[in-house]
Parts: structure tokens; C-alpha cells; sequence
């Protein structure tokens, strides 16, 4: 543990730190742009030098690892003055298209000019090489040439990262350039990452491009649902529209990165097919109603089945993508409002799921180690075994949260099973199984609500509301708290609360709190603190 | 002097057909070291000899070669620097073409030393005669046991590739060539780590210029003290002269180190060409400042150079005549630099194309006042800041010129373009 002292603060850093990351332990921050935590070092920016007293030369923050002892100065007139000059250096042959570049706004020759340069341009317009705009470098990515800084963070992605070397530099000096290598697209599972990593507007994803200014979007940290891995990631928003998802660092789970799936996953939460009320059937279709009248009318279902053929005729199937909440209030609404045991997770995925050894799982569900710890799913054909009673006759009302089952097990099974059934279903979009459905409750998707997902490494994550569900939609829980109340069970007031009676009646959870998990999530008790890959 | 050592073939016609050089001496000095010194012995005797990089640097060899880790157990290189590409150099060329036993001899006797069993010769990719030679040469000895397994019978094996280089001057900065080898883009490597931990493929390595490593023999045949006798002793040895320009006899001269440089420019070049004025002399390379008239009694070797605020560099000679126009001359030096900056540091990468464009608009007559300022500061800001050191070698010869030749960068700017030119373009008077 090497104690140093960083523009007069004394400071003590873990071993093998660089500069850059010392200095940011005592909140300082030495510009840069070519360094990136995740990579490796390349030091050709030369944009984070600093000043260490008994070496003569400015230093390279980035390639320099703190020594006990060792005193930095990062704004000395020195160091200030190279920062400024490389910043100089830097924008002589940009093209200075800051009102029509994507990166605006978080673009860290911006952030620096203001910080560092700020002096005239002493180049003649005419004189800049000219290069090459809007390069189509594959699906997701456009590169701007011109922009370039060739701090060589998307070739490093590429080569150390995904290890698939589509990107190389090219040509010398000042015509260097980024490029494909010949034959090859920037089509690898991962490749938006190289957007994020650029630490200016050269390479823009073509899914966000000219979408919206960044500062008027707002920022929702959370996870990402698409698969079990639950990469964490911020969700950029503004008035109930979503524009992007982009990781958020955990050295845990995704480190920097997500995959474009997931990148792309938010367009799933804003489709046309949302349910936007209640809705109660009359003969072949659906009337909207309240949600006081929908309760009601579930409750009534349910009472009515109990009466006829005793509470284990009730069930419930509990999709994976079901928050661990959601799971535990209906599975508990089951056990004690209606006194039934036959509550069910069901974790679907395609058989052909594309997954790979990094971070795309092949479970395409985000909680189904969640629905285990809650004893909902063991060897896994337990909702297949509901679904046999139901043909057998021995349910009656099935519960149905977050799974469409005539995906999972095909229309004419589900025509068999729920034909006769009383379907209570709980989900956010239309599908193949609200047409057996006699109530729906429409509920939020994962961006819309609060609550808690455990992903495949036994890691409990936070979802985070970044904005109201649309309609009339409630928070899963919200919606599972009504029905319980028109059940005569208990309210859950927040989700600190339902957080709070699991974490009392699940094992598992024993000992954690809403709060506890944070940002970054907690692994459960026997669960690893990293993934198993 | 007497003999020559490195352009020995000047003396022995046919110095580069190993049965010649069998017959004078040759690899006498491989076996000694081979069969009666210990690696660590070579080593020491090179350290005692003061032999310093001819690359340009100046690096004593044997401290270089003791930087190796005593602890390792990878596989350790030498790789010969023959990328020959700074402009006015021309002395390993000669060496590889026309004395190529002397410089495999040394390669076999550093190998030895630093305990390598693998050579890489990098040559600049143009040389293709040269690869020639070099291949024809080590055909030759390997055919003779000298090179290969076992060799004079000491169990010692080693194994020599010429590797012909990828086409660009920065291939021949040390870690360039490294990366440059290993098939990457000659990107120079920030340091540390230093080659000589981590160098080709990630193994302890040693990277030696033609010149130096044909200075070895010499130094385990004759012993240290002959060499350090050889001009001053803080970096003594035979030396290679290259002259070009404007003299009279331009060419190659060895001579000891430490010649002063008015010597070898009136007394071995001939003096100025037409009996013209001198103006300039560039007397390293065309990476290092240049030098005035009256600063040419300076001695050539790394200290006095250091001394007056220049460099010995590769003591590649350009003269340059009274009327030679200083602003074209650094336009075209920094046009050298601009096109060969590998592109990887931003200071190096805008700052040479910068200068470029600024002495282009000079030279053209559409330069500034301001300019000559800018084109100093745009100097300093790169100066130090890069991975390796070809930023500064643009940066001062670049300086150096504003500084001595002030008045002409001046004088391009009030006379709107070379009052040179303009000068020629009258017609005589009658
Ligand atoms: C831009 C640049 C180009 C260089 N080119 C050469 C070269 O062509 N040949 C050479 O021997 N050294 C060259 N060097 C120096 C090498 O990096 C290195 O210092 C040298 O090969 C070491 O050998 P020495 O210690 O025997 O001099 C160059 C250095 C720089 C910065
Ligand atoms: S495109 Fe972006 S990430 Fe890639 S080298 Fe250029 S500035 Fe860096
Ligand atoms: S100083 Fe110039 S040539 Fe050397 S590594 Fe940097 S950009 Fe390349
Ligand atoms: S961040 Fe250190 S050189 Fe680029």
C-alpha cells in the first residue's frame, strides 16, 4: 500500500495503481484519453502528463504506477502546459463539428478545451487533412475519420476484448486512420462497446445517432433483463421514451461492457403491443376496467374455484423475467390468501439462443436463479407440471406473471390446458397467451418499476425505476399488493417492504436489505462473487 | 590510422568472400571468445572498451548488454539494427555490403555474451543487395560450422535470420523494430519496461546498431585498451565519416573518434564544392541541431558534440554551401519527419505535419511574422512528450535553424517567398 501525495494530498492507494487511477481516489482527475481501465496501456495521447518530483520529464499518468513516496503534481504550470499543448496539438486537424456531432456533450476534447485550452485556432481551415466521413464500419457503428484522435481504444476492444481484430490503424502521420481490416465488418456480438469507449465523436452508434442532444436525456442506473448475466447499465431517457442503454461499470458482472442485444433491448419495453388498461373478458373479448373492478373480479375467480374444487386448484406460473418481488407476492399470495402450494417457475429461453463464453448467456431470462432461491423451480418442469393438472382437471385458475406460455410450450398445449381454466394473467405486453386470459393486469416493464433480479452467478441486482409505467400499468408489485388486499391479505406500502418480508421468509436473502444491494449488487449467500465464467 | 576496421575492404579487396576474410584473421576473435572466455568476460571486456552505440544514441554497449535480467528464463534476442534510414547516413550499408564477416562475426560474439541463441538482422526493406550479401555471407559461414549448433565445438548454438524491413523509418526506433519483427505496425512501444526486459516477443532483448556491432571483434582481438586508445576515451573506436552535400569529395572516411569536424569536411571531403563559402552543416543525421561555420572546430565524438549543445547522431555529414536557402532545407527535413511520423503520440503525429505546412507557406511566400514564433513553440510543445524520440528529432534540428538562421526565415517572410530565388531569377547585369 504505497502512500503518495497528489497535488498536496496524501494519499494511500492500493498496489499496481497507475496515476490516473490514484489521482482519482482523491478526486482528482488527470485528463486523458487513450487510457481506459479495461485495456490496455497505450500511452499515445500523451494528453494525462504530470509532473513527479526527482524525474526531470513530464511522466505519462497512465503508464506510471504509484511508488510510496512519490509526489505528482497534475496542475503544476508544467503539467498544465502539456496538457493544454497536446490538447492543441489535437484539435488543429479536428473538424470542430461539435453542433452536429452525437458526442457533444460528453465529449472529452470539449470537456478538456474548456478545462485546458481555449485559445484561438491557429490553423487555417483549408489546411486540415481531410478524411473520411461517415464510414460504415458495420450494423452498429459509423465512423467520422476527421474525428478521430487515434487514441486506439476501438482497435484495443477489438484485439483484447472480443479478440476479433476487425479494426486496425492505417497509413501514417497524420493520414493515419482507422479502418477494417479487408473482408472483415465490425459485426462481433459486442461491437457497440466501441462507441462508448471512444472518447470522442468518431465512432457513433447508427441506432443513437441524431436521436437527441445528451444533456436533455436523463440518466437511470440499473440492469440490463435481456439475459441471466444482468449486465448493469444506465438507461438514457427523457419523458418516458428510451434511448439507449449503455453499461455501467462492474467489475463483478460486465466490467465496462454489454452486448448489442442487450444494447438493443430497451426497443422491447416500447413496442406497440403494451397493455395499456386492466381488462376483464366478456364473451370473446376483452372489456376495460378499473383496477378496483379487475381485483375484484380476480378475487372473485379465485374464491369461486376455491369453493368449487378446494385451494390447490389454484396455481400460479411465475416467468423468470419476474422480478424477485413480484415472484415472492404472488407465490406467497398462493401460500397464504389461498392456501394453495402450487405456485411454478417457468425459465423459457429458445432452444438456439445464441451465448458465448463472455457475457451473452443462453438463459435469455434475467431472474431465473432468482426463482430458484424462492423454491419455484428446481429441476424445471414444474410449470409443465401445472399446465398437465390443468388438462387433467385438477386446476381451475392459474395466476399467470410474466410468461407467455404458448411461446414456451405451443398453442395447441396451452389450447388443451387453459381451454376450460380461469387465467389470471399479470404481464406487460399482449401475446400468444393473453387470448386464454380471463383478467389481465397490465404491469411495467423492467425500466418502469424498482426491484431486485439474481443473476446467474447468484448476484442480486437492482432494477431501477426510470420513469411511470405507461397507462394505467402498475409496478408488478404494486399490482400483486392489490390483489393480495382484495384476497384480505396484506398491502405492501414499498418495495423496501416486499424487499423486506423476503429477505425474512427466504433463506437465501437472510440478512440483506433493499439498501445493502446498491449499485453494484451483492451475491447471495453460497453464491460466488463473480460469475462462473 | 592504419587499417581500417570497418571499411576494411578499402585495404583487403574481397573482405565480404569468407575465405578472404578467413585468410585475415577472420573469426579469430569469435573463437577466442568462444572457446577461451566466459560470456560475462566478453561483456566486461566490451564495458572496459567504452564502445558506445553508433545507432546514434551513444549507449555504452556493454552497460546495455548487463541490463539483461541475470533471473530469466525466456529465450534471449539480439536483434541488429540495420534499418539505415536517417537521411545523410550511409555507413551500414557499406559495412553490410562490402565487410559483412565483420558484422556477423560481432553478432556471434555478442550473442555469445548476452547468451542468445537467436538473431534477428533487421534490414531497411530498400537494401535488397544488401539482404543479399548478408544471406550469401551467412550461407557461407554457416556452411563453415560458424554459425548453427556447436559451434567451434563449445556446444554453443545460434541461429540468424535477415529480416527485411517493412518501409519506414520509424522500423529502425528500437521498439519499432521489435514490433516490427514480430509483424506488428512499427509502432514504438512506451518504456518501460526497456527492450532489454521486454523486448522482441516479450523476451529480454538487445538491440545494437551495424556500426556497433562490428566494432566487437575488434575489441576481443586487439583488447580494450587498443580501442579506448582510439580517440577520446570516453567513447573511442573507429568511425565512419559519411559526408555528402556540397564538398568536393563527398564519401565515407574512417577515422578515429573525435575528429574535429573541419578536418573531415576540408582535409577528407575536400572542403566546400567550387570553392563556395560554407554555410550549414548538419553533422549528425538530420535529427540534431545544425551546426554555423564557426562552430565546426568542434571534435566528433558524443561528449565534445554534447558539449556545444549538439549531437554526434550517426555523424552522417550534410554540408551545405553559402548558397543553399535554409528555410527549403528545414521544409524539406520536416517534410522527412512529417511523412515518417508513425502517427501513434498526437504531438508528434500534428506536430510535425504542422511544421510542414507552416515552411511550405514560408517557402511559398505566404508565411506570417508570427509564424517563425509559432513554428517555436509548436517545437517546444513537442519536445520530451512522446513515446519515443522522433517528435524531438523533428522538433530540434527545427529550432536550431530559427535560432542560427534567423534573418532567412525573416527575410522569407518580408521578401514574400526566397530572396534566394528571386535573386537567381534576375537577369545579370550588363
Ligand atoms: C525515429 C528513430 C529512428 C531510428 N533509426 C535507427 C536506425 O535506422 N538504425 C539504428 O541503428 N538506430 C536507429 N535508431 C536508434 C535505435 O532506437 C537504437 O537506439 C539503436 O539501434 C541502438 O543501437 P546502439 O546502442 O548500438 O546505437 C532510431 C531511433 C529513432 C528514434
Ligand atoms: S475512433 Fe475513437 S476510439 Fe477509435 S482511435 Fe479514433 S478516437 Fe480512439
Ligand atoms: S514520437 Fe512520433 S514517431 Fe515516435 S512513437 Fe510518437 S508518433 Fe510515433
Ligand atoms: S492517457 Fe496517458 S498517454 Fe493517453
Amino acid at each position: 500500500m504505497p502512500t503518495l501525495e497528489i497535488d498536496g494530498q496524501e494519499v494511500t492507494v492500493e498496489d499496481g495503481l497507475n496515476v490516473i487511477q490514484a489521482a482519482e481516489q482523491v478526486g482528482i482527475e488527470v485528463p486523458h484519453y487513450c487510457y481506459h481501465p479495461g485495456l490496455s496501456i497505450s500511452g499515445n495521447c500523451r494528453m494525462c502528463l504530470v509532473e513527479i518530483e526527482n524525474i526531470p520529464k513530464l511522466q505519462i499518468g497512465c503508464n506510471t504506477r504509484v511508488a510510496d513516496g512519490m509526489v505528482v503534481k497534475t496542475t503544476s504550470e508544467r503539467a498544465k502546459h502539456a496538457q493544454a499543448a497536446v490538447l492543441e496539438f489535437l484539435l488543429i486537424n479536428h473538424p470542430i463539428d461539435c453542433p452536429i456531432c452525437d458526442q457533444a456533450g460528453e465529449c472529452k476534447l470539449q470537456d478538456y478545451y474548456m478545462l485546458y485550452g481555449a485559445y484561438k485556432s491557429e490553423m487555417q481551415l483549408e489546411a486540415k487533412v481531410q478524411k473520411g466521413k461517415v464510414v460504415d464500419l458495420g450494423p452498429e457503428v459509423v465512423l467520422d475519420e476527421e474525428r478521430c484522435i487515434l487514441c486506439a481504444r476501438c482497435t484495443r476492444f477489438c484485439d483484447e476484448i472480443t479478440q476479433t481484430g476487425e479494426l486496425g490503424i492505417f497509413e501514417r502521420g497524420d493520414h493515419s486512420r482507422i479502418s477494417l481490416f479487408p473482408g472483415k465488418q465490425l459485426d462481433n456480438p459486442y461491437s457497440g462497446n466501441v462507441v462508448d469507449v471512444c472518447p470522442v465523436g468518431a465512432l457513433t452508434s447508427k441506432d443513437f445517432r441524431f436521436k437527441a442532444r445528451v444533456w436533455y436525456l436523463e440518466k437511470t442506473p440499473s440492469t440490463c433483463t435481456r439475459c441471466a448475466t444482468g449486465c448493469n447499465i444506465d438507461i438514457y431517457h427523457r419523458q418516458g421514451e428510451i434511448f439507449r442503454f449503455r453499461p455501467r461499470q462492474n467489475p463483478d458482472v460486465n466490467e465496462y461492457w454489454m452486448c448489442d442485444e442487450g444494447r438493443h433491448w430497451y426497443k422491447s419495453f416500447q413496442q406497440d403491443s403494451r397493455i395499456p388498461t386492466p381488462l376483464v373478458r366478456d364473451g370473446s373479448s376483452f372489456a376495460v376496467a378499473s383496477w378496483d373492478g379487475a381485483g375484484t373480479a380476480a378475487a372473485q375467480a379465485v374464491r369461486r374455484t376455491q369453493d368449487e374444487y378446494g385451494a390447490e386448484a389454484v396455481a400460479a406460473i411465475v416467468g423468470a423475467k419476474a422480478t424477485n418481488e413480484e415472484a415472492f407476492l404472488l407465490s406467497r399470495l398462493l401460500r397464504e390468501q389461498i392456501g394453495s402450494t402450487q405456485t411454478a417457475g417457468l425459465a423459457w429461453s429458445p432452444a438456439d439462443a445464441f451465448h458465448d463464453d463472455f457475457l451473452i448467456h443462453a438463459d435469455k431470462n434475467p431472474n431465473t436463479h432468482g426463482l430458484k432461491s424462492l423454491g419455484l423451480l428446481n429441476g424445471g418442469g414444474e410449470a409443465e407440471a401445472i399446465l398437465s393438472a390443468a388438462e387433467q382437471g385438477q386446476v381451475k385458475a392459474l395466476f399467470v406473471l410474466g410468461a407467455d406460455l404458448v411461446t414456451a410450450f405451443g398453442q395447441e398445449r396451452i389450447e388443451r390446458a387453459l381451454g376450460e381454466t380461469r387465467v389470471i394473467l399479470l404481464d406487460t405486453d399482449y401475446n400468444g397467451t393473453t387470448e386464454y386470459a380471463d383478467i389481465v393486469l397490465p404491469i411495467a416493464a423492467a425500466p418502469e418499476t424498482d426491484g431486485t433480479c439474481t443473476n446467474q452467478a447468484g448476484r442480486v441486482q437492482r432494477l431501477s425505476q426510470a420513469f411511470p409505467p405507461p397507462g394505467e400499468a402498475k409496478a408488478g408489485w404494486e399490482a400483486l399488493a392489490l390483489l393480495s388486499t382484495h384476497l384480505d391479505g396484506p398491502d405492501s406500502v414499498s418495495i423496501t417492504d416486499v424487499f423486506g418480508e423476503l429477505t425474512q421468509s427466504v433463506p437465501a436473502f437472510t440478512g440483506l436489505t433493499y439498501g445493502k444491494i446498491g449499485l453494484q449488487g451483492v451475491p447471495l449467500a453460497g453464491a460466488g462473487s463473480s460469475a462462473d465464467s | 590510422m592504419a587499417e581500417n576496421v570497418l571499411l576494411r575492404h578499402e585495404d583487403v579487396p574481397d573482405i565480404h568472400k569468407l575465405d578472404v576474410y578467413l585468410a585475415h584473421d577472420g573469426y579469430v576473435a569469435a573463437r577466442k571468445a568462444l572457446t577461451t572466455l566466459k560470456p560475462e568476460e566478453v561483456t566486461a571486456l566490451v564495458k572496459e572498451s567504452n564502445l558506445r552505440g553508433r545507432g546514434g544514441a551513444g549507449f555504452p554497449a556493454g552497460v546495455k548488454w548487463g541490463f539483461l535480467p541475470k533471473d530469466s528464463d525466456k529465450p534471449v534476442y539480439l536483434c541488429c539494427n540495420a534499418d539505415e534510414s536517417e537521411p545523410g547516413t550511409f555507413k551500414d550499408r557499406a559495412i553490410i555490403e562490402k565487410n559483412t564477416h565483420i558484422l556477423l562475426e560481432g553478432i556471434l560474439i555478442t550473442c555469445y555474451a548476452i547468451n542468445a541463441h537467436m538473431a534477428y538482422i533487421y534490414i531497411r526493406g530498400e537494401f535488397a543487395y544488401g539482404a543479399k550479401c548478408l544471406e550469401r555471407a551467412l550461407a557461407e559461414a554457416y556452411d563453415q560450422g560458424l554459425f548453427g549448433k556447436d559451434i567451434f565445438g563449445t556446444g554453443f548454438d545460434l541461429e540468424v535470420y535477415v529480416h527485411r524491413g517493412a518501409g519506414a523509418y520509424i522500423c529502425g526506433e528500437e521498439t519499432g523494430l521489435i514490433q516490427s519483427i514480430e509483424g506488428k505496425r512499427a509502432y514504438p512501444r512506451i518504456k518501460p519496461p526497456f527492450p532489454a526486459v521486454y523486448g522482441l516477443f516479450g523476451c529480454p532483448t538487445i538491440v545494437n546498431n551495424v556500426e556497433t556491432l562490428a566494432c566487437v571483434s575488434s575489441i576481443i582481438k586487439n583488447g580494450p585498451d587498443w580501442f579506448r586508445s582510439i580517440g577520446p576515451e570516453s567513447g573511442p573506436g573507429p568511425k565512419i565519416y559519411g559526408v555528402s552535400g556540397h564538398v568536393e569529395q563527398p564519401g565515407m572516411f574512417e577515422l578515429p573518434m573525435g575528429m574535429p569536424l573541419r578536418e573531415v569536411i576540408y582535409d577528407y571531403a575536400g572542403g566546400i564544392k567550387d570553392g563556395k563559402q560554407l554555410k550549414a552543416v548538419m553533422p549528425a543525421g538530420s535529427s540534431f541541431p545544425v551546426l554555423t561555420p564557426d562552430e565546426i572546430d568542434v571534435h566528433m565524438d558524443f561528449d565534445s558534440m554534447r558539449a556545444i549543445g549538439a549531437f554526434l547522431g550517426t555523424a552522417g555529414i550534410i554540408v551545405m554551401d553559402e548558397d543553399t536557402c535554409m528555410v527549403r532545407a528545414l521544409e524539406i527535413i520536416d517534410r522527412f519527419y512529417h511523412h515518417e511520423s508513425c502517427g501513434q503520440c498526437s504531438p508528434c503525429r500534428e506536430g510535425t505535419g504542422w511544421l510542414h505546412k507552416l515552411l511550405v507557406r514560408l517557402e511559398e511566400g505566404n508565411g506570417k511574422a508570427e509564424d517563425i514564433d509559432l513554428i517555436d513553440r509548436i517545437c517546444t510543445n513537442m519536445m520530451g512528450n512522446t513515446v519515443c524520440v522522433l517528435a524531438d528529432a523533428a522538433a530540434m534540428p527545427t529550432q536550431s535553424y530559427l535560432t542560427k538562421f534567423r534573418a532567412e526565415f525573416v527575410a522569407h517572410v518580408t521578401a514574400g517567398g526566397c530572396p534566394l530565388k528571386k535573386a537567381a531569377a534576375q537577369p545579370e547585369a550588363a
